[in-house]
């Protein structure tokens, strides 16, 4: 089996799932700064199948490729700590604000120029959006296949690849040429954890504007012209030969209307007997405030 | 997502020791690999942030993985099929998430593909790993054999065996125990022949009571001079298990530790390779993996009493009784709050022992590239003197006190403790080899006595001293009562001249030392940070409430009385 080029779209993401009572402002936006930054959990399985199949077919590289703020560099140095090969960041600020149509065409404009590849993977969703549409967008904008929901890769051959689907009633194996994109779902492997000496390595991995900080130490940079491959590329909106239109807030046609912070009244739970009176007044309810019917 | 490491800041706090600098320096060779290897450290503070962000690996797997198997380890335990030892299902997943996260020969040189750690973050990685699963943290200690065959082993064994840990995961084991030689090593029968023609030596016999005996890699202890009786007739060899010329005849079913399976081994003209110079087996080589060793049940104790006092704390908070938590009750929390004390004073001991052990070991190291200055060997000799008895100290202090930790974390959890509903059972069960294998906790007062008799202990005490500052006077004057009645009640056992006397109240006066010593530790910890006060004051409470028994007995004993405690007929002879 010949080596194959794998790309991993991460996503740095505030910690949704460990929200505290500050995690969100009184206009009902994200909180950011109060929720720590993780890698999204779907990606790091993305990330597992990908090292994975490294193991399986030897010579593959996996390059891990993420957008966002500066603070992003933590994915791609996460991602050289469990395994990765190599990491480029997509940023600039003008690519800030972008809804999922606006990002799908910036990952998709960065792939395109680290063509050839033969699979491209992602996490199902982000746990900051939970939209899941990023994957299957980029796909369509590099016109190639895509396999989403993927669990297990059953078998990779020279002309394809073979994936199992983890559907809501079941199951699917389905066969993709190369190259193709697939969304990873979080019944997946969980990912392998970080290796030693990787993180010894590449704990001091920066992109250019963080080296360029003013507090840079001299020593961390005479260790980057030692060690060119622990200077992590950044792409911006030239690099990427990206319409400016098409990026960033000008590019993005979803607007949110508005925000509501919900705050549950009642009391959540409601104890019924199980008489027929109890159980035909609580249908009736659900039909009234149409949660049912 | 629990992190054993994040959550216990005082790891951190040991690893900040004044002494460590000079441990780390050396250890580095003043930090002169990183053009070679790009994981070396560039400096002290390199190596030390290292240290942290491997640690926080073992900790997230102790956390995520180790902890979560324990309990199904325990019920599944390791089987042998075809002459071949499986795992339970967990203790594998444990080891492949340690292996795959390249934590198997930490503390080897990188030449070897190990991590160079110094033994300190080593040992603050196995106090996690016993704390996640005291059983599991056997399996993945064992990887003390390949110091060994590093410091005694020939450069070509060296090449052979030593890059398979970080490489392919290799486990290994020491094989020293027979069925009539268990604390008396130096009656080991296992033969070893030289066979001219195959030009190699070769294993017969029986070994029993072997943690982990179907090891890929195994340190053993044999006989290779024939007709002889003693230790002088014993030497170490390696057995690959790729020659499979060793049965398993048999895993022991135990009381605590049942993921570590416990095998009786056949060997059967099983080839080996000798290790260093024969005859030194026992004397020698066996001494220092012992001395490993018995560090490391140190760490699986002070592993085990964290735990068992998180287990009692978490119980306790959530436990209410007549209409309030049984926190609030003093007989409730002040067996909580001493088992924290004593939590942290073990710790304070263990990493201490471990400092000197460590700066012993690399200046033997250092020994081997440049010739010491007469400074270095004052110092390097020093530290041996120091790691030779706090060794014993920690290993018979901390096996003891995690038993009566876990014994009371189980009361604390009162009658459902007793249940299999909660992990305390299981520590309980497992707390209590401790104080037995690598030497029983008599036998361990018997190798820390020589720190009362030399007055190693008492040296270092006075060292302590001179290290307290000012405004700790207060405890220095308790300490120093403390330390007058220890002096005078040892010299009292000392003037009867009697052998028998001394070995009787051994462990008494070792225990005196300790408490002592961890008092003072607990006072200068808290020069550096002022959480320990609290800690410093409270165990100070029961070093002199313990020692002030202790003196009194002794005070009080009639030596001749010591016939009345005598048991007729208890000779072979007899």
């Amino acid at each position: 089996m010949r080596p194959l080029k794998i790309i991993v779209m991460a996503k740095q993401v505030p910690d949704t799932r460990n929200v505290g009572t500050d995690a969100m402002k009184p206009d009902g936006t994200v909180n950011r700064g109060k929720l720590p930054a993780i890698f999204n959990p779907d990606d790091l399985h993305a990330l597992e199948l990908a090292l994975n199949i490294k193991d399986r077919v030897p010579g593959t590289t996996v390059t891990i490729l993420t957008m966002g703020p500066q603070r992003a560099a933590d994915i791609v140095r996460e991602g050289y700590y469990r395994g990765a090969d190599d990491g480029i960041m997509i940023s600039d600020r003008r690519f800030g604000g972008a809804d999922t149509l606006a990002t799908s065409y910036t990952i998709a404009q960065a792939i395109k120029k680290m063509a050839p590849y033969d699979l491209i993977l992602g996490g199902r969703q982000a746990i900051d959006g939970d939209t899941a549409q990023v994957g299957p967008q980029s796909a369509d904008k590099l016109k190639i296949p895509q396999v989403t929901y993927v669990e297990e890769i059953v078998e990779i051959n020279e002309d394809e690849i073979i994936a199992k689907r983890r559907l809501e009633k079941g199951v699917e194996t389905v066969s993709s040429p190369f190259p193709c994109l697939m969304t990873v779902h979080g019944s997946s492997p969980e990912c392998r954890s970080r290796i030693a000496k990787k993180v010894m390595q590449y704990k001091y991995a920066r992109t250019n504007t963080e080296l360029g900080s003013k507090n840079t130490d001299v020593a961390l940079l005479d260790l980057h012209k030692k060690r060119p491959y622990l200077t992590i590329p950044e792409w911006g909106v030239e690099d990427i030969d990206a319409d400016p239109d098409k990026i960033g807030l000008a590019g993005s046609p979803t607007k949110v209307k508005s925000v509501e912070s919900i705050v549950l009244t009642a009391n959540e739970t409601k104890i019924l007997s199980d008489s027929d009176a109890d159980v035909e007044g609580m249908i009736k309810e659900l039909i009234e405030n149409h949660t049912i019917g | 997502m629990d992190n054993f490491f994040n959550d216990t800041p005082d790891f951190k706090f040991h690893l900040e020791h004044p002494e460590v600098k000079k441990i780390v320096k050396l250890k580095e060779h003043d930090f002169t690999e990183a053009d070679k290897y790009e994981y070396a450290p560039l400096n002290h503070e390199d190596a030390v942030d290292s240290y942290e962000k491997i640690l926080e690996i073992v900790g997230d797997i102790c956390g995520n993985t180790i902890a979560t198997n324990a309990e199904s380890v325990d019920i599944e335990g390791p089987k042998i099929k075809d002459n071949v030892v499986v795992y339970a299902k967990g203790t594998s997943e444990n080891y492949d998430a340690l292996y795959k996260a390249g934590l198997i020969g930490m503390s080897l040189p990188r030449q070897y593909g190990g991590l160079n750690f110094p033994l300190l973050p080593y040992v603050m990685a196995a106090e996690m790993v016993a704390r996640a699963d005291a059983g599991f943290a056997n399996i993945w200690g064992l990887q003390d054999c390949a110091e060994t065959i590093y410091e005694f082993g020939s450069e070509e064994q060296k090449d052979k065996y030593l890059p398979r840990f970080n490489r392919d995961g290799a486990t290994a084991a020491m094989v020293l125990t027979e069925p009539d030689a268990g604390s008396d090593l130096q009656s080991v029968k296992l033969t070893a022949t030289y066979d001219e023609e195959a030009k190699t030596w070769k294993l017969n016999g029986v070994k029993r009571f072997i943690t982990n005996g179907d090891a890929d890699i195994s340190l053993v202890l044999a006989r290779s001079e024939k007709n002889t009786t003693d230790a002088r007739g014993l030497s170490m060899f390696i057995y690959d298990r790729k020659s499979k010329a060793v049965e398993v005849r048999h895993l022991e079913s135990k009381l605590g530790i049942k993921g570590s399976p416990t095998c009786e081994l056949v060997f059967k003209d099983a080839p080996v390779e000798l290790v260093g110079k024969e005859r030194f087996g026992l004397i020698k080589y066996v001494m220092a993996l012992m001395n490993s060793a018995r560090l490391g049940v140190g760490a699986q104790s002070v592993g085990i009493a964290d735990a068992a006092y998180r287990e009692a704390l978490k119980y306790a908070e959530e436990r209410a009784q007549f209409g309030k938590v049984i926190t609030n009750f003093p007989a409730v929390y002040e067996m909580i709050t001493n088992m924290k004390v004593r939590v942290d004073a073990l710790r304070s001991l263990l990493y201490e022992t471990t400092r000197f052990v460590d700066l012993s070991k690399v200046y033997e190291e250092v020994k081997k590239e440049r010739p010491l200055t007469k400074e270095e060997r004052m110092e390097m000799k020093n530290y041996a003197k120091l790691a030779n008895v706090f060794t014993p100290l920690i290993k018979m202090t901390a096996s003891e006190a995690c038993n009566i930790i876990a014994y009371d974390s189980l009361q604390i959890h009162g009658g459902t403790g007793f249940m299999k509903d909660f992990p305390i059972e299981r520590i309980y069960r497992d707390a209590r080899i401790t104080s037995i294998y690598e030497g029983t906790t008599q036998l361990q007062a018997v190798a820390a006595i020589k720190g009362v008799t030399t007055g190693v202990f008492l040296e270092q005490i006075r060292q302590y001293e001179t290290e307290v500052s000012e405004e700790n006077s207060e405890f220095k004057s308790v300490l120093q009562k403390l330390t007058a009645d220890y002096e005078e009640i040892y010299h009292k056992v000392m003037e009867t001249e009697n052998i028998d006397y001394l070995d009787f109240h051994s462990r008494r006066l070792v225990e005196m030392a300790g408490n002592i010593i961890m008092s003072y530790l607990l006072v200068l910890n808290s020069q550096r940070d002022e959480k320990f006060l609290k800690s410093a004051k409270i165990f100070i409470n029961l070093a002199r409430s313990e020692n002030r028994e202790r003196y009194d007995y002794i005070q009080n004993f009639d030596p001749e009385a010591l016939e009345l405690y005598k048991i007729e007929g208890g000779s072979l002879e007899g």
